[in-house]
């Protein structure tokens, strides 16, 4: 990818992004919360864009930002919640994880500063559907059938625990 | 204008990514909600996808995207029966304030 496209890219969906995140937190009602999620998981499809990781972008808003957050929508406008009260007010607890993720903030940077002078530029050749899908067929091929089993047992799991019973019957 | 003093490096990914993971946990640490606490936790699973890619990049490896990918397929499971369970929680309680949940506290 061009450099200049990829700076443009890169900074649009970096500061989309942590808006999104940051919407998340602060939002009183549960459905704003979700369509800030949204918002998130399309500037991380345009930040693995900018990487030219094209397939991890297509599957990211097909998943994520389709089937996932569709789901969470869904479920919160079934069971109608109310606006969350107080949410700005400091308690002990939000002062701790404030601090906390302050401390983490700055060691994970002291962690990361050597790679300040990689680049990000060229081509990648794992962002293809083709050479990942190789891949899945050949080396990684046990974990992807044992995605399927784990799909096929939450597909169970989840009618069995969210089926209406009452104790009542039989 | 002169965009080569702004080119992304690793570390601007890298930082992106540790700042959306924080939010992430603030969200899950300070939040009441609990179906939002879950969003929060989707959201620091995105966030290391993106160092994931990023290191997959740098290193020209294709272990990162992988990873990833399984990454996603999990999480899609995990949605769902996170959210079956608090349809379920709902159901008997009318509420999902996490700190209403305590009938396993003695």
């Amino acid at each position: 990818m061009e450099a200049g496209l990829q700076t443009i890219l890169f900074w649009f969906f970096a500061i989309l992004g942590i808006g999104g995140g940051v919407g998340l937190i602060f939002n009183r009602n549960p459905v704003y919360s979700a369509l800030c999620l949204i918002l998130n998981f399309f500037s991380i499809s345009g930040l693995y864009l900018s990487l030219n990781a094209e397939f991890l972008a297509a599957i990211q808003i097909l998943v994520y930002a389709g089937a996932i957050m569709v789901l969470f929508l869904f479920v919160i406008m079934l069971l109608n919640l109310s606006e969350e009260k107080g949410i700005l007010d400091l308690t002990p607890t939000r002062l701790l994880s404030l601090l906390l993720g302050i401390v983490l903030v700055v060691e994970l940077l002291y962690v990361f500063r050597e790679f300040a002078d990689d680049s990000v530029k060229g081509p990648f050749a794992f962002g293809k559907v083709e050479p990942l899908g190789q891949m899945l067929m050949t080396e990684y091929l046990f974990p992807f059938e044992m995605i399927s089993v784990i799909l096929l047992s939450a597909l169970i799991g989840a009618i069995l625990i969210a089926r209406k019973y009452s104790y009542t019957d039989n | 204008m002169d965009l080569s003093s702004l080119q992304p490096s690793v570390l601007s990914y890298l930082a992106v990514s540790t700042l959306m993971f924080v939010l992430g946990m603030i969200g899950v640490l300070s939040r009441k909600n609990g179906i939002v606490i879950f969003m929060c936790i989707e959201l620091m699973l995105n966030a290391v996808n993106l160092s994931l890619v990023t290191f997959s990049k740098l290193h020209d490896n294709a272990t990162g995207s992988m990873m990833v990918f399984f990454v996603m397929c999990v999480a899609a499971a995990e949605a769902v029966v996170g959210l079956s369970i608090f349809i379920a929680l709902f159901r008997n309680k009318l509420d999902i304030d996490i700190n209403s949940v305590n009938i396993f506290k003695w």
